[in-house]
């Protein structure tokens, strides 16, 4: 379990994070979700101990990071937004010096090298230099160093950064498959990786977590109403059908989709709702004998709440914020 | 293994396998060599000041190479973003300096016991005592070690190797030239800055052969000051 209490952090005058509260239960896949200088990247750093809070308690595993440090990095393995790997060093030569850097036993080295070989299917590139890796291959290994030591908690900062999008569906499934044996913290600013991967979304802004739960939770809390998306067979009886639709109770408007559809012969259109009526509504098309080819929720709903809730971030994070005189200071760990 | 060892066997893997490493055992080597020559063939000395010229100007070459080889210690990590591997593993910032100068000082060493044949070619035409030749390679040794830790905490301190390097020689050449401030000074100032110098007062006993444990203590003094001093950049910055 992750605690994290009253959590700041300040880089000079100016705070990166602050206050942020959470936890984060054991086997959870959690993501953090911001705009570029919300504070993701601080607060994984301080998870992973590579940076030390200006004020506020954060234990990993029960473990304070101010007090034991060392311990608390035992239990971490952390993928930065850039993988930290040597060029000249082959994949396999790269995973023996981070396990044993980590503390694995020399007995054990190889054998959890090749577990976390196999586990970032990398194991085709052992024998290669890292120099002639590509950017997802390094991915790969910057996740199998952060995993060779059979971490509890394992933080992964951006790990689809600059990957194509084979390499993101393989390494959403390599994310998705860490949870339940690890705890595991993953930052993004592209919203579909994060809900596509993670058990529950931080949405942070100006460094502090300003709405959290499932995708499903955040939609329901945030959206004012429903977005659906209908398309229906074109005809002589689309008029008609829009005349049922807007009938139906709690249909708020009912508008032609601003992209035109892709399908032939069919119109789209985008229903907006007090509530979710999709029952309601396609019972009434089918009943009043419309073409209905599809009706589904509009898949941007969420986007538009985390754009909602992010809308003042980057601007203000590049402000000079005054110090808090509220937080008291940490003593240093001995 | 420990932490360290394990750091500087890495490091010693990427200056072999980087051009770096020979190219700065190379060109010291070099410099040595011509140095030698034109003080021990072409300028008519006895063969203990041609051995005490080929100290002094190895010490030189020695400074250039620790400065050159520490430069990247730290700030290519930085540069590389490597040394988050470092920094969030369970290892002492203590553990990655100590790692880090072994490295460095196993490079410089390898690269002046490769100039031992200079002083034994005296031999050929002249005499000189072995402890002569063994207390001023000491001299080089501890000299080079001091330096490595100027360029080691110039590293620390920097976030590219170009700016380590002159931060580096921002910190040497004063303390080089404290002798000549000495000088200008009334004592007993002279006396305790003329003990600091880096290289005058306290490296001279070494070239003409005789081993000072003041001396001694000196650069290793200087060495642990430096270390320390990268230590304690290192862990400042999580505070940041």
């Amino acid at each position: 379990m992750i605690e994290i209490s009253e959590l700041y952090k300040y880089y000079g005058d100016r705070r990166a994070v602050g206050p942020v509260t959470a936890t984060i239960d054991k086997g959870e896949i959690v993501g953090l979700l911001g705009l570029n200088g919300a504070g993701k990247t601080t607060t994984l750093r301080v998870l992973a101990c590579d940076l030390l809070p200006t004020s506020g308690t954060v234990r990993v595993g029960g473990i304070d990071v101010v007090e034991s440090p060392h311990e608390v990095r035992k239990k971490v393995g952390y993928l930065p937004d850039t993988p930290p790997v040597y060029p000249e060093m082959t994949v396999e030569e790269y995973l023996v010096f981070a396990a044993k850097l980590r503390g694995v036993g020399a007995a054990q080295v190889q054998k959890r090298v090749g577990e976390a070989l196999e586990l970032t299917q990398t194991a085709v590139e052992r024998s290669t230099p890292i120099f002639a890796l590509s950017h997802g291959f390094r991915q790969r290994v910057g996740i199998a160093q952060a995993i060779v030591h059979r971490p509890e908690f394992v933080v992964l900062d951006e790990p689809i950064s600059g990957l194509d999008p084979v390499q993101i569906v393989e390494m959403r499934d390599l994310v998705r498959g860490l949870g339940g044996e690890h705890t595991v913290v993953v930052s993004s600013h592209i919203l579909s990786e994060i809900s596509e991967t993670c058990d529950r979304i931080f949405v942070i802004r100006d460094g502090e977590i300003v709405a959290s739960g499932s995708e499903a939770e955040l939609s329901s809390r945030f959206l004012r109403g429903m977005r659906l998306e209908v398309t229906l067979r074109a005809g002589d009886g689309l008029d008609a059908a829009l005349e049922a639709m807007r009938a139906v109770s709690g249909v708020t408007s009912v508008e032609h989709a601003a992209v035109p559809s892709r399908e032939p012969r069919a119109v789209d259109l985008t229903v907006t709702a007090d509530g979710d009526v999709r029952e309601e509504l396609s019972r009434a098309l089918v009943g009043a004998g419309h073409g209905l080819l599809e009706l589904r929720r509009g898949e941007r709903e969420l986007e538009s709440v985390f754009l909602e809730l992010s809308r003042s971030a980057g601007t203000a994070a590049r402000k000079k914020v005054k110090k808090k005189p509220a937080p008291e200071p940490i003593e240093e760990a001995p | 293994m420990s932490a360290a060892m394990l750091i500087a066997r890495r490091e010693l893997l990427a200056y072999v396998r980087s051009p770096l490493g020979a190219s700065v055992v190379a060109a010291a080597l070099l410099v040595d060599g011509i140095y030698f020559y034109w003080k021990g063939l072409t300028e008519k000395l006895v063969s203990a000041q041609v051995l005490q010229e080929f100290f002094y100007g190895a010490s030189g070459t020695t400074m250039v190479a620790a400065i050159v080889l520490s430069m990247r210690l730290l700030a290519e990590e930085r540069q590389l973003g490597t040394l988050t591997l470092l920094n969030t593993s369970p290892v002492r910032d203590g553990e990655i300096i100590v790692g880090k100068f072994i490295s460095a000082f196993g490079i410089l060493a390898v690269m002046t016991l490769l100039t031992l044949y200079m002083p034994l070619l005296i031999f050929v035409n002249g005499k000189v005592s072995v402890a002569h030749i063994a207390v001023g390679y000491l001299g080089l040794l501890l000299l080079g070690a001091a330096c490595i830790a100027i360029g080691l905490f110039a590293s620390a301190l920097a976030k590219s190797q170009v700016v380590a390097a002159i931060v580096g020689v921002v910190i040497l050449v004063p303390l080089l030239l404290l002798w000549v401030v000495a000088r200008a000074v009334d004592p007993p100032l002279n006396t305790f800055l003329s003990a600091l110098a880096l290289h005058h007062e306290n490296y001279r006993p070494f070239m003409v052969g005789i081993l000072e444990l003041r001396a001694v203590a000196f650069y290793l003094a200087v060495t642990y000051f430096f270390l320390l001093a990268a230590t304690k950049t290192l862990e400042a910055r999580r505070w940041r």
